[in-house]
């Protein structure tokens, strides 16, 4: 099977679909719309995993990709898509979010449905372009495109306290993704200068060749990581997230957590290590640091929560502090598990936000406090439910053991990291997800039916389970049988650690190359002269 | 002989302009009939045929290598056939929004048409100058049209005071620029740009080329509205009939900014002024966005907006590179559609809101829902401002950032793309008014009715900013203009 430009194919196409939407009359006519859209992507989004052979080599260029010159000529920045072992994942769980959100929209959003359907599709075709993309300014575009939908999604069919949360959202990432333009924008042209005969580019592939200096690395990786820490959340710019994550309506919760955190993450993997290879080791204990304060804090914010959404959503920063210890670590276990722990925790968390929208459209709250021992009345949602807790808590035999059993191992062994305390740490943080989880599930599902309303729950229809089994399914499949899945992202992995390798060193070799000419030719003078301290006496 | 000689040079000069030509005497061909016939019907449409034809030819000339015309006074074709055509394309969508806004408000009377007309003649003017004369002259014509359209509705209290002010403060600052134009005189002995260059050298130190050409640029920073000359924007853009608010946010300054940037490109070397004007262009950032957050009311909102891409396009200039010139009218031309379209939409959600609460944000909540297709067009007008891609506004600001980055300007576009982040809130505080507030409980309004003209034209301003957000390979016409190098006609110069 092998389809023409299929990857500007799934990335387009739930935005084509937007024409069927606009056009559909009814609700229902919508909805199906939509569905189709995204169904269809899904479908053909298959066609990129059997494409995809991880064993042709992606260094030099990404398998099934599309390219065409997009500014003018005077500028090298293309439109340049494709897929490599790190996004191929990534782009399945986007696609497959998709209809599972538009399922799971279905009856919980109850105005304006020709507007929320679009927005999704426009969403998702900007997340998928996220993933593919191979030119940075491409990569932005796609990047700042998930916010006007999201903006949207969350400020009109939202909670209470909506518009706040909607602008913080925004404003948030939109801080933070400016001043990484600024970043790529210097980078574009410092690496036009030295590898693209002057003409300013912002192709990946020469971007990731340049070997820059040291003082530049430096601060252009502290842009760009600050844009994507903002979107991972990491620990401390995590504060939006709460908010957005408990305003949004499902569909929208299910994909900021499912993938739109993954953009955060992905941009790491992606850009900040291979760009930036110095001033990732240098910085990495640092942020490392960082992401174990966020599984630690998540996790202990988590057990605090009276309210399952903002429970579930301070699990994120949990474990997506898991994730960038994992890209941090900068080992092929570690990185690995980063990799599958990004797609896990798209299932899982995807999962939970789905079910706890079910919930709330039950009985209009998320109180724990206002359920109790409502695995009695709807069966079939309380285990639905507490087995995506078991597998979010990382019980081996589900998917969720295998991302943090390959972080840990990785991050333990590390050389840049080099800290078995801190990995200890964070090794706390699989026990507490497993508290606060549990405790969820006790709260909320175990013990008497204590309130009337509960009792008289319906439990979940066809449609509903129906969105829940591939997801359940993966969960367990992607538990028991990783290595498929891991066998996808290994040799890309390996590359791009391969790559940061070289780079380190060549980067090095050309400081010390530097500093040894002008030792010669200058001699005494250049060379560091003693701190001059004046001591000034009054 | 000689005599027939200027004849032959006469003709064709006028050949080569003959949109100018053509404007200036439906102007005067307007002034009559009105005076006989008063408010004829025939009026706007005939102007906006005229600007119509003369876009066409303009558009035509674009791709032409750019020469003079009239003994050099005007150049013609290449870049000052792109600046007319955005002039043209701005007053004619803001003719199409004028007449059923004016008819509204029962001002509809031949002068402002012919007003129209004459002012774009003195932006053409402007923005095609290739001599300091022939900038004041297209300056002055330009800014008294401006001062009398400001004060078009007679009956409205705020219209005669701002326009009283933006004459008062306008006079002023035309008395800088006079005076810097006879400084700069004295210090080169030419009023010809081009060869001007040639005499900065000899004249380095010189301090009476250096305080002309500041005086210069206070005079030209007042007409584009830069920061700490911007004190008239928000009262004159709120006093004026909102249609003729569009049209002179973007058609003045993108006159005034061609205008900057022919003096600055061929008349003196960019290493001497570069500083000042990424100063310059700090200040109005920070003012134009932050006082933006404070503002209740839409129409001043967006003025304190237009002062902040004033300073936008002046990161473009301070660059002092042929990509930051061309970044800076690329700009102007995204500007010049997501700003005429804001302003249509409000002046089309005028008439709706609580009695007496004239452009106050909080009146129109809910408005996303009465008047949808504005209020989507409101959206793309509202992002594309705020630098959003896919939209028009995000290519703009890189076309004027980037050249400023590769000119080590690094501390100024960080300064500018985080004041664009504070943008993001004021713009965005206008949808959230639009789609996500109701309106209060007492007032349910009935939308006022929205001629087709104007729909039409907001919707092809949305569109042609979605175009420009997905195909920014529309910026190598920019770039042409600033191909050569101009170090090589400098030395041609004597």
């Amino acid at each position: 099977m092998n389809i023409p430009h299929i990857t500007s194919i799934v990335i387009f196409l739930p935005a084509a679909g937007i024409i069927l939407t606009l056009l559909a009359r009814t609700e229902t006519q919508i909805k199906w719309a939509a569905l189709l859209a995204t169904s269809v992507t899904f479908l053909l989004s298959l066609g990129l995993y059997i494409g995809f052979d991880p064993s042709v080599s992606t260094v030099d260029a990404p398998q099934l990709s599309d390219v065409a010159q997009w500014f003018p000529t005077s500028f090298d920045v293309k439109y340049f898509v494709g897929i490599d072992g790190l996004n191929l994942l990534l782009i399945l769980l986007t696609t497959l979010l998709g209809p599972i959100v538009i399922l799971s929209s279905w009856t919980y959003i109850q105005k304006n449905h020709k507007a929320y359907y679009t927005l999704l599709l426009i969403l998702q075709t900007g997340v998928t372009g996220v993933f593919a993309s191979f030119d940075m300014l491409l990569f932005y575009v796609f990047f700042e495109l998930t916010l006007i939908p999201m903006y949207f999604i969350i400020g009109l069919w939202g909670g209470e306290n909506r518009i706040y949360a909607a602008l913080k959202f925004v404003l948030y990432t939109l801080v933070g993704s400016l001043l990484m333009l600024v970043a790529l924008i210097s980078l574009g042209y410092l690496a036009g200068d030295a590898v693209n005969a002057g003409v300013f580019t912002t192709d990946w592939f020469k971007l990731a060749s340049f070997v820059m200096p040291m003082e530049s690395q430096r601060w252009l990786f502290l842009l760009f990581a600050l844009a994507f820490a903002i979107k991972v959340p990491l620990f401390p710019f995590h504060t939006w997230l709460p908010d957005a994550h408990v305003q949004a309506p499902t569909g929208g919760s299910v994909v900021l957590a499912g993938v739109l955190l993954k953009m955060g993450t992905y941009g790491l993997v992606r850009f900040c290590l291979p760009f930036f290879p110095n001033a990732t080791i240098a910085y990495a204990p640092w942020i490392a640091v960082l992401a174990v304060i966020g599984i630690v804090y998540g996790a202990l914010v988590s057990r605090a929560q009276t309210d399952i959404k903002k429970l579930v959503a301070y699990s994120s920063v949990s474990h997506l502090g898991f994730v960038v210890l994992g890209i941090f670590a900068l080992n092929v276990e570690a990185m690995q598990g980063a990799m599958i722990q990004m797609v896990n925790h798209g299932i899982s968390t995807g999962a939970m936000f789905l079910i706890v929208g079910m919930l709330y459209e039950r009985r209009h709250t998320r109180e724990m406090a206002d359920f109790g021992g409502i695995a009695k009345s709807v069966p079939i949602l309380s285990f639905f439910m507490i087995f995506t807790v078991l597998a979010s808590a990382g019980l081996p035999g589900l998917n969720g053991f295998v991302g943090e059993f390959l972080i840990l191992i990785g991050a333990f062994k590390s050389t840049v990291l080099n800290s078995p305390i801190l990995v200890a740490v964070a090794t706390t943080g699989v026990i507490l997800s497993a508290i606060y989880l549990l405790y969820m599930v006790y709260e909320t599902f175990w013990g008497k039916i204590t309130d009337e309303k509960n009792s008289r729950m319906p439990d979940l229809n066809m449609r509903e389970i129906g969105l829940l089994v591939p997801l359940f399914l993966l969960m367990i499949i992607m538990g028991l049988a990783p290595g498929p899945f891991l066998r996808k992202s290994e040799p890309a992995v390996r590359d791009l650690l391969q790559r940061v390798e070289v780079k380190r060193i060549a980067v090095i070799m050309m400081e010390a190359d530097r500093k040894g000419l002008a030792t010669d030719f200058f001699s005494a003078p250049v060379r560091e002269s003693p701190p001059a301290v004046k001591i000034v006496s009054k | 002989m000689e005599l027939s000689q200027a004849y032959t040079s006469l003709l064709s000069d006028m050949g080569h302009t003959i949109p100018l030509i053509l404007i200036v005497l439906t102007g005067l061909v307007i002034v009559l009939l009105d005076a006989f016939k008063p408010r004829h019907v025939s009026i706007p449409y005939l102007t906006a045929l005229v600007l119509a034809v003369a876009l066409g030819l303009e558009i035509q000339t674009i791709g032409s290598q750019g020469g003079t015309a009239y003994y050099e006074l005007i150049r013609v074709g290449g870049m000052a056939a792109y600046v007319n055509a955005v002039i043209l394309t701005s007053g004619l969508l803001s003719v199409i929004l004028m007449k059923p806004y004016l008819e509204r408000i029962d001002h509809n009377i031949g002068e402002a048409y012919a007003l129209l007309l004459f002012s774009i003649t003195g932006m053409m003017v402007l923005g095609s100058a290739n001599s300091l004369v022939t900038i004041f002259v297209g300056l002055e014509t330009m800014s008294i049209c401006l001062y009398i359209m400001t004060a078009l509705i007679r009956s409205h209290k705020g219209a005669i005071e701002s326009a009283l002010k933006y004459f008062l403060l306008g006079a002023f600052s035309t008395g800088f620029f006079l005076y810097g134009i006879a400084l700069l005189y004295g210090a080169t002995g030419t009023m010809m740009l081009p060869e001007m260059r040639g005499a900065v050298a000899v004249s380095d130190s010189d301090t009476m080329f250096w305080a002309g050409l500041a005086l210069l640029l206070v005079g030209f920073m007042f007409k584009v509205g830069a920061a700490p000359f911007h004190m008239w924007t928000p009262d004159v853009y709120q006093g004026a009939a909102t249609p003729i608010t569009g049209f002179m946010s973007t058609a003045s300054k993108t006159a005034a900014f061609a205008s900057l940037i022919l003096v600055l490109y061929y008349a003196v070397p960019a290493e001497t002024w570069n500083g000042v004007i990424a100063i310059l262009a700090l200040i109005t950032m920070i003012v134009g966005n932050v006082i933006a957050i404070s503002q209740t009311n839409l129409k001043r909102m967006l003025a304190y907006s237009s002062i902040a891409h004033a300073g936008y396009v002046l990161v473009g200039l301070s660059a002092g590179t042929g990509a930051g010139y061309s970044g800076a009218l690329y700009y102007m031309l995204v500007y010049t559609f997501m700003n005429i379209g804001a302003f249509g939409v409000i002046a089309f959600m005028e008439f709706d809101g609580k009695e007496g609460s004239e452009q106050r944000l909080d009146s129109l909540a809910g408005i996303g829902y009465k008047k949808p297709v504005l209020s989507v067009c409101m959206i793309f007008f509202m992002f594309s401002l705020a630098g959003f891609p896919p939209f028009g506004g995000f290519f703009g600001k890189i076309a004027v950032f980037a050249p400023a980055i590769d000119a080590g300007f690094i501390w100024l576009a960080i300064v500018g793309v985080l004041t664009s982040a504070v943008s993001a809130y004021y713009y965005l505080r206008v949808l959230v008014v639009f789609f996500m507030k109701q309106p209060d409980g007492v007032y349910d309004f009935d939308a006022s009715p929205v001629p087709f003209s104007a729909t039409a034209v907001i919707v092809l301003c949305a569109g042609v900013i979605l175009v420009l957000g997905v195909a920014p390979s529309i910026m190598e016409v920019t770039m042409s203009f600033f191909s050569s190098s101009i170090t090589t006609t400098a030395a041609v110069l004597p």
